[in-house]
């Protein structure tokens, strides 16, 4: 009989709902005891909305229980561990039976995640028993040629998954063609992007797919160092991406004749960012690895001709290089089997916003967005009425609703104003006000700026502007004329992704929701009851009940009338907290 | 631009007394390679918590890197301060997520009750409250991190009360 097996999930967004606390207790609990288990960690497997979550794996079958604090913990150790009854209620999969979160894995395909929440990132040898540096191992022991694997990269179909979607093996190619001994290849893993953490949930459940993405990266344009640039906000990231590369190195993975690949010598280091959106840009972020500012230059020379210290240089997003080794172990036919004509394999998208099951999904490419929010996704939360949804973060747009059946492609999403970005899919309601999240975005890439293009460091001020005096009430006729004209000149006039597609979120919701920024401009009204400086509270005199509690609680004593009296709100003084709102029980304040 | 962040230095007489041979050991490591700036920085950040000015120019003085360098550097990161910081810092996620799910909520109702605008801190050095872009828990929306906690799933009221009980803690600690 095998060893019962306890899994805690231990990436961040587990450890933030205190998976923590939860492993303490487990191993708490099995030194007391004397429990003969073997409690083990690992990373995300992407149900965020259900963590922490706790795998038990014992002769019976598999078992994950979800929403497990350190009381749940200490229950299915007493239930399941000891007295082998599995606790059904906390059950969110199983290999036994059906549970009511099985759509969220429905249609999912994880290659890039194919070890996320698998293996202890940790531990080299669980990686190694998963197939990690196998794809390495073929190179060396078929003796299969630089050309070979650029050709096999090439033949997937494989396109950036960082946001530009650019052929990878022509990326690479470019790279080889360069002349020069050293080259340099990095791995872009500044997630700069609000709302998106896909990247940081690979590099903390599966660092060692990086690596070898790069090592073999690195063999095929001939670079011999490389450079994972990470944000400094993700610290468990840089942690296990170190250890990852000292247990790569001690393996003979890294470093002289890596792999056993004869006469090829690859070592790589973890840059810290130092936080700047603008950092993901590649010449940027060359600039800030050299220790500078953050600033692009102009293009060409492309870093593949002159990048880090002036050497031919490639950069790859982390989950580019996470798919990287599964294609060259499986063939390109194993990967482009996934996806459409264009766009193949497959992507890995943070649902978050206002969905009932947040979390990472690793989807083939062309499955609806439909698909996405609301089986995966398991609908819109408290059964709100689903609004539109933001792609590609700042530098993306919103799809609207009427455009809920868009194949999740790279061309499909451009069509729509749109980009597929890093892979954040932030779901609204109706109760998000398009006007202020493009106000949002706006303020986002102003402060991101680095200021170079005047275009992008005025315009986007302006814009920003114009965007708070709309949400303030002081709209003007021909605003949303001024915002087209802006957008059109940062978009031409940028050097880099960043002014380029600032302007996008305001272009794609005037596009769509042009109504909503004429109601806050003609009728000062915002329809999603969002911008609190065009509400209104009222208060109905058929429902109040003089019962004083509003008047009270008001922080500005902004409300008039004594006991068992309608009571009045004075517009000129309310501030609109909303407070009055809340309080009454009667339901006797109008928001409009 | 963060033009916003670069403010007057409120250094007191205390911090300009900090132990500067800490650095050290960090210059020495760092001395004469390329692209080494903004570790060092980094590093001074981690011993002091913010970049005093004398660190700036101890390290642009033994290491030969220009100040007017080191200072643009340090002005063009968000991860670099420029002034002390509370003993607890506040951070406040503003991501997409967050912020659908109405972040602004909690930097206001924080605002109120630590009485000081966003970037600033109190006047007994307790608190910092800071807005950053995004924890990248975004699932757990609307998200702060104190230290190394997380909270998630917040409104303005849970804030306020995690916020009173660090400070009840830090009473009752003194």
């Amino acid at each position: 009989m095998e060893k019962t097996q306890v899994i805690v999930g231990l990436g961040s967004c587990g450890i933030a709902a205190g998976a923590n606390k939860t492993y303490d207790a487990i191993q708490n609990i099995m030194e007391i005891d004397h429990l003969d288990i073997d409690l083990k960690k690992t990373s995300c497997v992407g149900m965020c909305f259900r963590e922490p979550l706790v795998e038990v794996i014992d002769d019976t079958g598999y078992f994950l229980y979800g929403g497990i604090d350190e009381a749940k913990a200490l229950e299915i150790v007493e239930r399941h561990v000891q007295n082998h009854e599995p606790v059904k209620e906390y059950i969110v999969k199983s290999d036994l039976f059906p549970t009511k979160d099985d759509s969220y894995f429905e249609g999912q395909v994880k290659v890039a995640l194919r070890n996320c929440g698998f293996i202890d990132p940790e531990k080299i040898e669980e990686a190694e028993e998963k197939g990690a540096y196998k794809a390495l191992q073929k190179i060396a022991n078929e003796g299969i040629t630089r050309e070979a694997v650029i050709q096999t990269v090439l033949d997937s179909g494989i396109r950036g998954r960082g946001g530009g979607g650019f052929p990878t093996g022509m990326k690479w190619k470019f790279a080889y063609n360069s002349p020069g001994k050293e080259k340099y290849i990095i791995c872009n893993a500044d997630e700069g992007d609000p709302g998106a953490f896909m990247d940081r949930s690979l590099l903390e459940g599966d660092p060692h797919a990086v690596l070898e993405g790069m090592a073999i990266g690195g063999y095929a344009i001939g670079a011999s160092q490389g450079v994972i640039y990470c944000r400094a906000e993700y610290p468990l990231a840089i942690v296990r991406l170190n250890i990852a590369i000292e247990q790569a190195r001690a393996k003979g993975y890294l470093g002289e004749n890596a792999c056993g690949i004869q006469g090829f010598y690859f070592d790589l280091y973890v840059k810290e960012g130092a936080g700047a959106f603008v950092c993901g840009e590649e010449t940027a972020l060359i600039a800030s690895v050299e220790g500078e500012r953050g600033m692009p230059r102009r293009r060409p020379p492309f870093p593949a001709v002159s990048g880090l210290w002036k050497k031919p240089t490639n950069i790859n997003n982390v989950e580019t290089f996470a798919n990287v080794p599964y294609i060259l172990l499986n063939g390109p036919e194993a990967y482009n089997q996934y996806g459409t004509d264009k766009s193949k394999g497959t992507k890995v998208f943070a649902l978050t916003g206002k969905v009932k099951n947040g979390g990472l999904v690793e989807v083939p490419m062309g499955m609806t967005i439909e698909n996405i929010i609301f089986k995966l996704g398991g609908g819109i939360q408290d059964d709100k009425q689903f609004k539109a949804v933001q792609l590609g973060g700042p530098s993306g747009g919103c799809i609207p609703a009427h455009l809920i059946h868009t194949p999740v492609d790279y061309d499909s999403v451009n069509a729509t104003g749109a980009i597929m970005g890093s892979g954040g899919m932030v779901v609204m309601d109706e109760t998000t006000c398009m006007v202020d999240l493009a106000r949002f975005f706006l303020d986002f890439t102003q402060k991101e700026s680095c200021g170079k293009c005047t275009f992008c460091r005025m315009g986007t001020k302006r814009m920003l502007e114009i965007l708070t005096r709309i949400t303030e009430g002081h709209g003007e006729d021909g605003d949303i004329e001024k915002l087209e004209e802006l957008s059109v000149q940062i978009k031409d006039n940028s050097l880099c992704g960043l002014g380029q597609t600032a302007p996008n979120p305001v272009l794609t919701t005037i596009k769509y929701f042009r109504d909503e920024y004429e109601a806050h401009i003609r009728d000062k009204k915002c329809p999603a009851k969002s911008c609190v400086q065009l509400l209104t509270y009222e208060v109905i005199a058929d429902k109040c009940t003089g019962c004083t509690v509003c008047a009270i609680k008001c922080p500005v004593d902004a409300i008039d009338g004594a006991r068992k009296e309608i009571h009045f709100i004075r517009q000129e003084d309310c501030i609109k907290c909303g407070e009055c709102y809340s309080r009454c029980k009667f339901e006797a304040i109008k928001l409009s | 631009m963060r033009i916003s962040r670069i403010r007057e230095a409120q250094e007191n007489g205390q911090a300009a007394a900090e132990e500067l041979f800490r650095l050290d050991p960090l210059i020495k490591k760092y001395k004469g390679k390329k692209g080494s700036m903004i570790p060092l920085l980094q590093g001074a950040q981690e011993l002091f918590g913010y970049l005093p000015r004398k660190a700036f120019l101890k390290i642009a003085s033994e290491t030969g890197l220009e100040l007017s360098d080191m200072y643009g550097v340090a002005t063009f990161y968000a991860q670099f301060r420029l002034a002390p910081v509370g003993k607890h810092i506040v951070k406040v996620c503003h991501g997409t997520a967050c912020h659908v799910q109405n972040a602004k909520a909690l930097t206001s109702a924080l605002q109120d009750t630590l009485g000081v605008n966003d970037g600033e801190t109190t006047e007994d050095n307790m608190f910092t409250l800071e807005s950053v872009a995004c924890l990248g828990c975004c699932s757990l929306a609307p998200v702060m991190m104190i230290g190394d906690e997380t909270y998630g799933n917040l409104d303005g009221k849970a804030a306020s009360k995690v916020i009173r009980e660090i400070k009840l803690n830090e009473k009752n600690a003194s």
